[in-house]
């Protein structure tokens, strides 16, 4: 307000400069605000995934889970996961996973989950999404990396897990970061939740990540270092200098953890991802 | 010494130039400032009631006017809460505690765009669950209430949240709060308790999404209708529905909320009420949108045109105590509303060539409640004209008897009469699509030998009929 005021009584010239001045000095603190972003410290882009051609996924980076595991993929899920489009396609520059209500190969719900499994694993980096999450009482969706199995010969928790992002519909303005490995895995891995004053997952897009380097794993959530694991902080093996991780990304309903979709539970529920992006420290 | 003046001049001349232009800007500030010419104050009551003036309680008719009062023992925060005495059913002064708070003064208002609900913290002497908290009722248009009903007060102080159907047409509200509250225990005999409200104010929390709101309980309606008559969307029920911290809320609003259309105007026209007008044979559709999401609910009207003509009744005035009838003068006012309890029928009256009738849609079990008793103990049948479109319609007429001592009772587990209270049940069935079909009902069964003390007629099933020319005769 201070500065319209201003602006108006000076004369043309004046004016321009001004308009430039600020224009400059906008530019410079978003400079400012990038570095003192420390927890993206990595640049050297990797990977990107934009979604910008609508349609399925790319096919050289995403693959998918198909079916309902072993126990609704060990958590006892509800859905029944696919590769058809009305649970995961391209539109308008963003991913879509849409979890929806409906009788599918014995399951009441129908939903997606990619991972980059043999198309995507890197050891160490800053691996980093832009997400607007569901929402309701059941939904759980998440943005996780999982340890390449040197196939089939480890299983988890030995693999080691990272979730950058896990999330529970009832809660729209709390998240997750989490490890598990062997002696610290399901109740008993290290986690720490993040949550939004004043405001929710759900209403906007808000940008999830991890800088991860050899005996640290440091999260954020938008420009907020929040928390750094450690091999001091877990109390079995520390499993992530070990070799290479893919990414996941779903959206799961119902389970041990969220518990069953209630009565306000609106379905269909959608994760909109605008992009994934993966960075290596630059030399 | 005269060029010196005149320099004098142009200085003023540019100083004059400079003001003008600052002043315009000025002014233009002014101009884009008008919409917020309300104080966009938040709070309602901390230890006081903060910017409502001195005459800001309004209690409802028939509440106890003294159930409010400031508390300076207890409050949540600060020195003082306010307390508000549920009085008992017996209270001479009141049996029920309720009111609005408006802001003092006509033409003042609060701007609460910037908000997006009302919070306050509450506990009562005793678990509890009270009736209605919200905001928005005025005395006035009461253009913008909003209410959150059957909340749940413990004895501890918990948070309650009633969110803003729509902040953005809040820009000048006068009722800050209202409160609606009974005793607890048996109808006619409850007990009085005390509750607190401390901490009111208005808060943008951020919290509040995922809107939700629903006409006709978000279901979607179809209904046979003729021209001329009118159906009220905000008597069945307008809600808006947020997801708060994870679960939802829902507040019951006024249509002024709401936006409302007709996909066909011509067939069926709908206003800012929320009150639909058949105008045309044919079919249209009315939906409802709330802030730029639309309603769950719809109503599908289809008018099958001008309703035909009813009989004309032939019988003698003087034989006939009639109870809806253009023919006859009405022996007795009635009640075609009652709102029994889980009822689920919408009774609208139509005019057709100047006829009234009363159209039921939907009905599973409604009355005609007269409000005088009629004494027919000199009469021996009860005449109704009925009309509908549907086929299987059947209506069963309950002519009630209500007694001496002026009381409808009815057993609630079977809907039997009760008391000194007496009804003949007759079923009206068989009915032919499309025209007016006359019954003449004997005074029979129970009733027979009590029927001086007529007070209601009650309707069951249906669903889907008219009806007309209601009146006790002898021949």
């Amino acid at each position: 307000m201070m500065n319209k005021k201003h602006t108006y009584k000076m004369r043309t010239k004046t004016l321009f400069l001004m308009s430039f001045l600020m224009i400059s000095f906008f530019v410079i603190s978003s400079c400012e605000t990038d570095e003192t972003q420390t927890v993206a410290t990595f640049t050297e882009l990797i990977m990107a995934d934009e979604f910008d051609t609508d349609g399925a996924p790319n096919s050289t980076i995403w693959g998918y889970d198909i079916g309902t595991g072993e126990n609704g993929w060990g958590n006892n899920e509800l859905q029944y996961y696919t590769d058809r489009t009305e649970n995961v396609t391209v539109q308008n520059g963003v991913l879509i996973i849409t979890a929806k209500q409906e009788e599918f190969e014995q399951s009441s719900y129908t939903s997606a989950r990619l991972l980059t499994k043999g198309k995507f694993e890197q050891t160490y980096g800053r691996f980093e999404a832009r997400i607007r999450l569901p929402y309701g009482q059941g939904i759980w969706p998440a943005f996780w990396l999982l340890g390449d199995d040197s196939n089939g010969t480890e299983v988890w928790p030995q693999i080691g897990e990272i979730d950058i992002m896990e999330y529970l519909g009832n809660e729209p303005s709390k998240i997750f970061g989490t490890v598990h490995g062997p002696g610290y895995s399901g109740g008993e891995s290290i986690s720490k939740p993040y949550v939004l004053e004043n405001d929710r997952f759900d209403t906007g897009f808000h940008i999830f990540g991890i800088e991860w380097a050899p005996d640290y794993i440091n999260y954020y959530v938008d420009n907020v270092l929040y928390n750094q694991i450690t091999p001091d902080d877990v109390p079995g093996e520390w499993v992530f200098n070990r070799g290479p991780f893919y990414i996941i990304l779903n959206v799961a309903v119902g389970g041990q953890l969220p518990g069953s979709p209630n009565a306000e539970t609106v379905f269909p529920q959608t994760m909109l991802i605008d992009y994934v992006r993966v960075y290596s420290r630059s030399n | 010494m005269k060029n010196i003046k005149f320099t004098y001049t142009k200085i003023i001349c540019l100083l004059a130039f400079i003001f003008t232009i600052a002043v315009s800007c000025e002014r233009e500030l002014s101009d884009e400032a008008v919409f917020a010419t309300f104080p966009t104050t938040a709070e309602v009551f901390i230890d006081a009631p903060v910017g409502m003036g001195t005459n800001f309680y309004f209690p409802y008719n028939g509440s106890k006017a003294t159930a409010w009062s400031v508390d300076n023992e207890v409050s949540y925060e600060g020195t003082a809460s306010m307390r508000f005495d549920v009085p008992n059913a017996n209270d001479p002064e009141g049996n029920y505690a309720g009111a609005i708070f408006r802001i003092d003064g006509e033409g003042s208002g609060r701007d609460l765009s910037g908000f997006d609900a009302l919070t306050f913290w509450a506990k009562a002497s005793q678990a509890v669950t009270i009736g209605e908290v919200g905001f928005g009722e005025d005395f006035g248009q009461n253009k913008h209430v909003a209410t959150r009903t059957n909340i749940d007060l413990t004895t501890n102080w918990v948070k309650y949240i009633i969110p803003i159907p729509d902040p953005s047409k809040l820009i000048q509200e006068r009722g800050m709060l209202r409160y609606s509250a009974g005793g607890i225990g048996q109808v006619g005999s409850e007990v009085g308790y005390t509750f607190w409200i401390d901490e009111v104010k208005f808060e943008k929390l951020g919290t509040i999404a995922q809107p939700q709101p629903e006409i006709l309980s978000g279901q979607n309606v179809e209904q046979q209708s003729f021209n001329g008559s009118e159906i009220d969307l905000a008597a069945s029920g307008l809600t808006q529905t947020f997801n708060v911290n994870g679960s939802n809320i829902t507040v019951n609003t006024t249509p002024a909320y709401f936006s409302f259309s007709s996909s066909t105007p011509s067939i069926a026209s709908v206003n800012e009420k929320g009150l639909v007008t058949v105008l045309n044979q044919g079919t249209t559709v009315i939906t409802a949108v709330l802030a730029g999401v639309a309603a769950k609910g719809s109503l599908k009207i289809t008018s099958s045109g001008d309703l035909p003509d009813s009989p004309t009744p032939t019988r003698q005035e003087a034989n006939v105590k009639s109870i809806y009838s253009d023919t006859y003068t009405a022996e007795t006012g009635s009640n075609f509303n009652p709102g029994f309890g889980g009822s689920t029928t919408q009774t609208t009256e139509a005019t057709s060539n100047g006829n009234n009738v009363q159209i039921y849609a939907n009905n599973n079990f409604t009355g005609i409640i007269f409000n005088n008793t009629v004494d027919a103990s000199a009469l021996t049948h009860l005449h109704v004209d009925i009309y509908t479109q549907q086929s299987d319609t059947s209506v069963e007429i309950q002519i009630r008897d209500i007694g001496g001592n002026g009381e409808i009772e009815t057993n609630i587990f079977n809907g039997a009469p009760d008391g000194d209270d007496k009804d003949f049940r007759f079923t009206v069935s068989g009915l032919t699509q499309g025209v007016w079909t006359s019954f003449d009902i004997p005074l029979g069964g129970d009733i027979a030998t009590q029927k001086n003390n007529l007070g209601a007629l009650i309707l069951a099933g249906g669903p889907n009929f008219i009806l007309d020319n209601i009146y006790f005769y002898t021949e």
